[in-house]
């Protein structure tokens, strides 16, 4: 098992470093680039060549890479040079972070609370005109565009009603301390409530447009655990036991029907932390999804790189950790 | 369930793939096994009936299976007929609606024009009706695209394990950890014309490695299964094992992915749209092209938008749900 | 009786739903209704926030390049040189006069008195000197980021004898003599850019303020980069980052009219339509460059769409270096006939816009009033493709941008591909990414045909024809290839280095006239106006021709 995983690590940062060459190789193919992104219709030859030279575009592409590699050795990937000019782009990515965790937390919390319960009455419930609504339910809000699901969620709670705000994570003249990046939190530390307060209002369209779909997926997974765990034998013997319902429910059914529920939600948060560019996006919500579509936007291939390298790493990463329960559950796999 | 793989919000692509994967995999092996464990007298009441044949028989029953099979024929129909049904060309400026187009005012609905004009000096209800076919073959051949690709590298990773595997494993997890939306973009980029079919490309590229994926997992389960090894135990080829008695096990698990990625290909095309990367030629109209280009307009013409938007969610809903559906009638443990 | 207790999740769900949602409303009733504003007492106590499409790049204007940077940095620094308020004319700002000697080479300003920077160090002479010695003294990076400094002056210290800029001299406390290599139209006008505003020499000092490093594929800017002194009426109190919103409080030491609003904040809102609905949320009171699509909804809202007068040329550039036809002069006007620009100007471009007559707009000097525009001729225009045997164009336009003078390219393009293919003309269509090649292809003569535009930096005739045509190298339009290529920048270099102004006026009228009607290098389109949006509730905001509003005199709810 030991070697199992120790191979999957070294594989993974195999996996990483191809990906970093890859990744390196290919925005240096793609027309265009940063000398662009910055001198717009002001760029003349001469000024882009001066531009390149600076920036060393102008030597081979395998010097470039190598040097890359070095600096990136030494824990610089180098300035932004549009998404936030002249911070260092891995600062960029660790500051924008937390703002993802944030936002994916709470989607991930409204899609649990809604997903479980609904997932559970509907397996309960069988083929019943409840169970098919809650199926039809779960999936009209995968079949909704994200930024569609946003706009109608802005134009009624936000402009209509004004209950909520439209985008950002925070009403700036409230002038807020920052600690820790997590806005909600340092509210709390702060002792500033109402920042606190200003936050999460600010999180409630995002997450639930960012929850439509791990709901249906936590919904499904549940719903179809739950049906299986009923039909199993000992759900049988302990009704036949006479066990009341409420019994059965909670200390058997539910149990055993949430293990692949929680592996689920694992993933489901790793795939989260990778950053909603969508609703992100729409939400002006400043996390690494943002910050991917406006640095591929503008060709701001600093950040970029650092953001797909980061996302890839906790894609890999996550990967590695399921692969390892399957190899402990089923010993088909961990045979080869 | 459908996770829309432009936003990668917990589409929990690896998750959902090996789910669906252990349904054919163990599933579609197990079934086989099933058969004849249940025609000895396990579950007498389905003993002896094939898979597909229990299938269709529940399905038959299911509601949710019939909305969506009705939605996609009336789709596929409409898509069919739309030329010869649409009052205009869709693709010409009508100069009775351009006399009144201005930047500021897009014309309304008038007589031979029913719901109007689009920005442009177009039928919008041509255009909608026309567009039923473009998104039909977007979605239709990036799954194509991508479940050629799958299969390929799906079936060369599971059929001949060892490197090949390795190898090919490794190139999908680099496919798979770069956030998908950024995937389907730089191919976008790549193309030197950008077009339909450069969308269709990218979001089949997409598609690749969770078909890859989905069919490995699938052959990987079946390669220690009873009926492969009694093949091999027989004498039969290596290469007959693998096209006569895998790929065909595995085909359920594809054939519920398919439907299901013809939806998300609709909603990926207009999220590339949505965030101006999308077809930028307009001639041939298509819904997901125009629910993001209207995006822009949605606060003085939500119209525009909410058309197409109306068109995409009932087609990938009715896609979702056939596919859903597909996935729990297939499922073995599910025969109950 | 059973499906009561088993819907108890749901329902128990539904109730926690609801009380949230009655939170929120209640919360938002205490502390919405003073969004944009703070509570006070006084006049002059509002907060003016305005959405920004970007983040700022740097709080030092002189190596900023963009929009973005300089409409936060306008706030905040002054130079010699300033604006009339609605105008791109120049006016005194900290410098209360100038005039030039015979030479013109050698210009005595008369600097305004009283006038302290943000960190109370004084603006004098000597001030004046050690900021254009810092300007002019970069190091290779710098030189590189400085762009603005290179786009008037050309050359740095290390390359001086190349460089407009010869030196600076304190005669005393309140006269300063800069003195260029040889004289041009362009200054002093060009001091008037938010480049070169004044700085605090002390804090330029403490900040290292020259110390660029070029690395990786960016710049590194020193500290002083990102917290700028300068002598304007607002000084910067804190960029967050983390929530994108950039404060700025009133300078209450400013030498002028104080601001009549105690804040400015931007709210960095990259998605336009999101800006929109924030604006309609009323939490931000304005931004910039709504759609032109949306003006008219904006108003009808209630919103004030402030018109700014056009200072912008769009054009079709035509580049024959692909495309040997294009040098037939016939083959140009003949393009030009076949564009129904009435039309493309009546649908697609904001109200306002105006069918060019040549490459620049009618309020830069220079700008010839007896041109009139080339009259829309399909027939001729297609007969004269006949006679030059047809042509193919390979016709380029950007994907993933709107600039002021080209709302829409997509649109654009493809109003003017009808027409051309009406006439004859076989076209093929390129579309790349503004900063994705598209940019790069247009300088690098990829494009037969392409849309391009240009908003002028001061009014200055030399910034628009002169970085058009002024080079025969450094060009988008293939002038290499033309006859008259030659011909055309040796002409624009000596109308340039004329003294008096009104023969250097001269001059450009008749250049205008030659590149109209004997050249046609490229086809002008249209001037668009670019609009601005405010809240009802605002007051005082002034739109620029050179999109360069200033904020002091805004007032939010009358506070």
């Amino acid at each position: 098992m030991l070697r199992f995983i120790i191979r999957r690590l070294v594989q993974m940062v195999g996996v990483l470093v191809v990906l970093s060459l890859l990744l390196f190789l290919w925005l240096r193919s793609l027309p265009g680039g940063t000398v662009s992104a910055i001198l717009g219709e002001r760029a003349t030859p001469a000024t882009r060549a001066a531009m390149e030279k600076a920036f060393g575009l102008d030597e081979p592409v395998w010097v470039q890479y190598g040097k890359f590699v070095g600096r990136v050795l030494q824990g610089d990937f180098g300035p932004s040079t549009s998404v936030l000019p002249g911070t260092d782009a891995l600062d960029i990515f660790l500051q924008r972070f937390p703002a993802t965790i944030e936002l994916s937390f709470f989607a991930m919390l409204i899609a649990v609370a809604l997903g479980i319960p609904m997932g559970y009455v509907a397996a309960r419930r069988r083929a019943s005109f409840l169970d098919n609504a809650s199926v039809v339910f779960s999936l009209v809000g995968v079949a909704v565009p994200v930024f569609f699901l946003a706009f109608l969620l802005k134009y009624v709670f936000a402009i209509k009603l004004g209950w909520l705000p439209v985008s950002g994570r925070q009403d700036g003249s409230l002038d807020a301390t920052r600690v820790t990046g997590f806005f909600v939190i340092d509210g709390l530390l702060t002792r500033e409530f109402d920042a606190s307060v200003n936050a999460l209002k600010h999180l409630v369209l995002p997450a639930v447009a960012l929850a439509s779909i791990p709901f249906a997926v936590i919904f499904r997974i549940t719903r179809a655990s739950v049906l299986e765990v009923l039909d199993e034998d000992y759900i049988r013997t302990a009704e036949s036991k006479g066990l009341t319902n409420r019994v059965i429910r909670g200390r058997h059914v539910l149990r055993n029907a949430m293990l692949p529920v929680t592996t689920t939600i694992g993933l489901q948060i790793g795939a989260l932390l990778g950053g909603a560019v969508l609703t992100e996006a729409v939400f002006s919500w400043g996390g690494i999804g943002e910050a991917l579509a406006l640095s591929f936007s503008r060709r701001d291939y600093p950040v970029l790189q650092v953001i797909i390298l980061a996302a890839a790493a906790v894609y890999v990463l996550v990967n590695l950790l399921v692969d390892i329960m399957y190899a402990v559950i089923d010993p088909r796999v961990r045979t080869r | 369930m459908t996770p829309s793989p432009m936003d990668p919000r917990p589409s929990a692509k690896k998750n959902r793939i090996d789910s669906l994967a252990a349904t054919a995999g163990g599933g579609t092996a197990t079934a086989v096994k099933d058969v004849h464990v249940s025609a000895a007298g396990k579950v007498g009441d389905t003993g002896g009936v094939s898979l597909i044949a229990s299938a269709w028989a529940r399905l038959r029953r299911n509601p949710v299976f019939l909305l969506g099979a009705a939605i996609t024929l009336v789709f596929v129909v409409l898509a069919l007929v739309a030329p010869w049904i649409a009052p205009h060309d869709a693709s010409k400026r009508i100069p009775e609606l351009l006399d009144d187009l201005r930047p500021g005012a897009i014309p309304g609905p008038r007589d031979g024009f029913p719901l109007g004009s689009d920005e442009f000096g177009r039928d919008l209800l041509s255009r909608l009706l026309v567009g039923a076919r473009q998104t039909l073959i977007v979605g239709v051949f990036a799954t194509i695209f991508g479940l050629t690709g799958g299969l390929v590298l799906g079936t060369l990773a599971g059929a001949l394990g060892g490197w090949v595997d390795s190898v090919v494993m490794r190139v999908v997890d680099v496919m798979l950890s770069i956030p998908s939306l950024l995937l389907a973009v730089s191919i976008a980029a790549l193309a030197p014309r950008p077009s339909q079919w450069t969308v269709i490309i990218a979001i089949a590229t997409v598609q690749v490695p969770i078909f890859a994926r989905l069919l490995r997992g699938s052959m990987l389960a079946q390669r220690s299964s009873d009926h492969v090894l009694a093949a091999r135990a027989l004498g039969v080829k290596p290469q007959a094992i693998i096209f006569r008695h895998m790929l065909p096990n595995s085909l359920g698990p594809v054939i519920v992915q398919s439907t299901l990625v013809l939806a998300t290909s609709i909603i990926d095309a207009a999220g590339l749209s949505f965030l101006g990367l999308g077809n930028s030629d307009d001639r041939q109209p298509e819904w997901g092209q125009m629910l993001g280009e209207a995006q822009r307009l949605i606060q003085d013409y939500p119209h525009l938008a909410f058309y197409p938007a109306i068109c995409i969610i009932i087609v990938a809903l009715g896609f979702t749900l056939m596919g859903e559906s597909l996935r729990e009638a297939l499922d073995p443990k599910s025969r109950r | 009786m059973t499906f009561k207790r088993k819907a108890t999740p749901v329902a128990v769900l539904a109730v926690a739903a609801l009380a949230l949602t009655a939170c929120a409303q209640s919360d938002r009733d205490d502390s919405g209704s003073d969004t944009g504003s703070t509570s006070g007492s006084d006049g002059g106590t509002s907060t003016f926030t305005f959405g920004a499409a970007g983040a700022p790049k740097v709080m030092d204007p002189f190596y900023a390049t963009d929009g973005e940077t300089f409409r936060v940095t306008r706030q905040m620094f002054e130079g010699l040189v300033g604006i009339k308020a609605g105008s791109a004319e120049i006016e005194p700002e900290l410098a209360e006069k100038w005039e030039p000697d015979a030479s013109g080479t050698n210009w005595t300003f008369t600097l305004r008195e009283g006038v302290k920077f943000h960190d109370g160090e004084p603006f004098n002479a000597d001030a004046v000197c050690k900021n254009f010695e810092r300007m002019f003294d970069q190091n290779p990076a710098g030189q590189v980021a400085a762009e603005y400094w290179s786009g008037t002056f050309g050359a740095f210290k290390a390359k001086a004898a190349e460089s407009l800029y010869k030196g600076c001299e304190a005669k005393d406390e309140k006269t300063v003599v800069l003195s260029v290599t040889r004289p041009t139209s362009g200054f002093p006008v060009f001091l008037s850019l938010d480049s070169l505003s004044m700085q605090s020499p002390k804090a330029m000092d403490a900040g290292k303020a020259n110390e660029v490093v070029a690395q990786g594929e960016g710049f590194i800017y020193p500290a002083y980069s990102k917290a700028g002194v300068g002598t304007g009426p607002y000084k910067l109190e804190k960029y967050d980052e983390a929530n994108k919103t950039v404060s700025l409080v009133r300078n209450d030491d400013y030498w002028g009219e104080k601001a009549k609003n105690a804040k400015v904040v931007f709210k960095i809102i990259p998605d336009e339509s999101t800006r929109r609905q924030e604006l309609e949320a009323k939490s931000i009171n304005g931004y910039d460059l709504p759609n032109p699509a949306d003006w008219k909804g904006l108003e009808t809202a209630g919103n004030k769409v402030e018109i700014r007068p056009a200072f912008n040329v769009f054009y079709l550039g035509l580049n024959p270096t692909k495309n040997a036809k294009l040098t037939d002069l016939k083959v140009r006007k003949a393009i030009y006939q076949a564009i129904n620009r009435d039309e493309l100007v009546k649908t697609q471009l904001p109200e306002g816009a105006k069918v060019a007559t040549q490459m620049m707009p009618d309020t830069v000097s220079g700008y010839n009033k007896s041109l009139e525009a080339e009259k829309y001729d399909p027939a001729a225009a297609k007969a004269a493709i006949a006679a030059a045997g047809g042509l193919t164009l390979n016709f380029a336009y950007p994907s993933e941008v709107t600039r002021p003078y080209m709302p829409n390219p997509q649109k654009l393009y493809q109003a003017m591909a009808g027409d051309l293919e009406a006439a004859g003309i076989k076209v093929n269509v390129v579309t790349k990414p503004w900063n994705g090649g598209y940019l790069d292809g247009v300088d690098a003569n990829a494009f037969d045909a392409f849309l391009l535009g240009w908003t002028g930096d001061y009014d200055s005739p030399h910034n628009f024809i002169g970085t058009f045509f002024g080079s025969l190298d450094a060009n988008n339009f293939g002038l290499a290839k033309h006859s008259f290529g030659t011909k055309l920048a040796g002409d624009l270099a000596k109308a340039d280095a004329i003294v008096d102004e009104a023969e250097r006026t001269k001059a450009y009228e008749e250049l205008n006239r030659q590149i109209q009607e004997e050249y046609l290098p490229a086809l002008a389109i249209s001037h668009s106006p670019p609009a601005l949006v405010v809240g009802e509730d605002v007051e005082g905001v002034v739109p620029s021709p050179l999109t360069a509003e200033e904020f002091s005199g805004v007032t939010v709810g009358g506070k």
